[in-house]
């Protein structure tokens, strides 16, 4: 077993998903199936061997810092499921 | 010949002779989306009176000689691309109804040229899967066979594309997303350098391996879009300052000089013997045109799809944590609780490979696994670039299948995740290296399914490929071949 039933949970709850009991079954099951089939990287030495997370460049872009035109708040806005012209509305956060 | 099945070259070549109005292409696509939709499933969104206002704005400004270079054809775009004029919903319940609030740098692009935007098109939910199957409001099909898969994630691009439903349209390409679906439904589909067309405005997947692409008729098709598309943008920070060639000026050269190499690691276990003999047919005209076969290696080929789906899962658990019904689209109103809503919001608006991919990420990236899965992948992506490098060492484009298999039955490997995405093998190192890759068609099966050849050369090398592509075109004897649909 590369993962349990309870770290498949664990891992979902770090995500904000919310699994049901029938879903965690076959997620788990899954997930096996797939972690098994990566663990082939173990075969590979990588004993010193630099990580790629970029395949191109490795300095970071800047732009000048200064002033320029952005979306109006209301555009934002707009996209969302729920706002009052000023700010997006969530349920209380504080009680 | 009807106006909607010639290519955008065509096209244009008939409105600078003024032998065609914009509005009437415009019209004879529309009669032709009409006809053969009902079947395809490619159109998520389709915008009739934009289309044919615009249309008409780019005969105005085509009659006062201010034409761009796609001035008055009809194009479509993958729903991943940030639209203003209609919704943007990457195939998802969380994005059903969300508008954009700003447009994606490339359909800038295109508007500045003077193309015409038809609508979006149908994609595995943001983009994961290799079939179309994963969106959540239509699954487009096969033109070629209706009832088999267009390929994914962008089926809708391709499929739309060789239903003649568009001239041209754009997907996007993260571990295969353009050229597979182009090789299944026979269209040409490019994956450009990492970094040569700009990310601003496309929905995320993997942000170190998108890239958005072209999905065209024919390779001339390619070039002209590909000059539309490609350039350095401030607003993508991993866009890259390098000049654009005009990709259609060494489209006639031969191959005399150019060196061609088969990685034999692309024709192992599992390559259907069509296809496998297609694209070898492929290589042989390529050598008549001039090129060499060399043979070469790239030994970490059999850990693409393991550092893949490590890779790119983590990078999309990240990226969609967006999604949490404050921002955007979807929420979950049955509870009172932030936290709650959340969960629910997420639970409810995503479907079940984007969850999966999500769980696979977060536990890659996730205290205790981190360098087990995450960083080795990182480490073994490293291994298969520079493979990639040797093998361009001694050859200046690799040959090779897109895909093992031609297309399949709707539902026909839903069950096994593991082999569907061991489909994905050929396809991924390009990402995972950020070169440049396309499919051409270069010829069918028995059942009468089109095969795509793979040709992929070193960073920034798109005119080498595209040159390659026009070659094998004009000997492959599949243009203008074009599924018996209605």
């Amino acid at each position: 077993m590369k993962i349990t039933r309870e770290e498949v949970r664990h891992v979902a709850q770090l995500a904000r998903l919310d699994l049901s009991v029938a879903e965690v079954d076959r997620m788990t099951g899954q997930l096996n199936a797939i972690l098994t089939y990566m663990s082939k990287l173990d075969q590979l030495d990588t004993t010193g061997v630099a990580v790629t997370t970029h395949t191109q460049q490795v300095v970071n872009a800047f732009r000048d810092d200064e002033v320029r035109p952005s979306l109006l708040r209301q555009q934002v806005l707009n996209g969302a499921p729920e706002q009052n012209g000023e700010s997006f509305v969530v349920p209380r956060v504080i009680g | 010949m009807e106006y909607f099945s010639s290519t955008v070259h065509e096209a244009l070549r008939m409105l600078e002779a003024g032998e065609v109005s914009s509005v009437a292409l415009t019209e004879s696509v529309l009669n032709r989306i009409d006809a053969v939709e009902p079947t395809v499933r490619a159109y998520l969104t389709l915008d009739r009176e934009g289309a044919l206002r615009q249309a008409e704005q780019a005969d105005i400004a085509r009659k006062k000689g201010q034409a761009g270079p796609l001035c008055g054809i009809p194009v479509a775009v993958k729903d991943a691309l940030c639209t203003t004029t209609m919704p943007t919903t990457c195939g998802s319940r969380m994005l059903e109804h969300f508008v954009a609030p700003y447009e994606a740098t490339v359909m800038t692009k295109l508007a500045q040229a003077g193309s015409v935007l038809l609508g979006k098109l149908a994609m595995d939910e943001f983009a994961m899967g290799s079939t179309g199957e994963n969106c959540a409001f239509k699954v487009p099909t096969n033109p070629w066979k209706p009832g088999y898969v267009a390929g994914g994630s962008s089926g809708g691009a391709a499929a739309a594309v060789a239903a003649d439903q568009c001239m041209a349209s754009l997907g996007s390409d993260t571990g295969g997303s353009v050229r597979q679906p182009a090789s299944l439904c026979g269209t040409v589909g490019m994956k450009p350098t990492y970094g040569r067309v700009s990310r601003n405005g496309l929905v995320p997947l993997a942000s170190s391996l998108d890239q958005i692409g072209p999905l065209t008729k024919d390779v001339r098709d390619c070039a002209l879009i590909m000059n539309t598309i490609c350039g350095y943008d401030p607003q993508d920070s991993t866009s890259i300052d390098k000049p654009v060639p005009d990709f259609r000026t060494s489209l006639q050269d031969g191959l005399k000089g150019i060196k061609i190499g088969i990685p034999r690691e692309y024709f192992g276990q599992g390559l259907d013997p069509e296809v496998d003999q297609a694209v070898r047919q492929g290589m042989a005209m390529l050598e008549e045109a001039g090129a060499e076969l060399v043979e070469v290696s790239l030994p970490h080929t059999d850990y693409c799809v393991a550092v893949y789906y490590l890779i790119s899962p983590a990078e999309a658990s990240s990226n969609l944590a967006r999604f949490d019904g404050v921002r955007y689209g979807f929420r979950d109103r049955s509870t009172d609780s932030l936290i709650e809503m959340y969960n629910q919001t997420r639970s409810h608006g995503f479907g079940e490979e984007v969850k999966r991919r999500i769980l696979i990420g977060t536990y890659a990236l996730s205290a205790g696994y981190y360098d087990a899965f995450y960083k080795k992948a990182s480490q073994v992506r490293t291994l298969i670039k520079e493979d990639l490098s040797r093998a361009f060492a001694l050859c200046d484009v690799l040959a090779s299948p897109v895909t093992p298999t031609p297309a399949w039955k709707i539902g026909d490997r839903s069950d096994d995740l593991v082999a569907l995405y061991l489909s994905d093998i050929l396809t991924l190192s390009a990402n995972l290296a950020g070169i440049p890759g396309m499919s051409t068609p270069c010829g069918f099966s028995l059942d009468g399914l089109p095969i795509g050849m793979q040709l992929q050369a070193a960073h920034f090398n798109e005119a080498v490929l595209l040159r390659a592509a026009h070659n094998l075109e004009q000997r492959a004897g599949v243009v203008g071949k074009k599924p018996a649909l209605v």
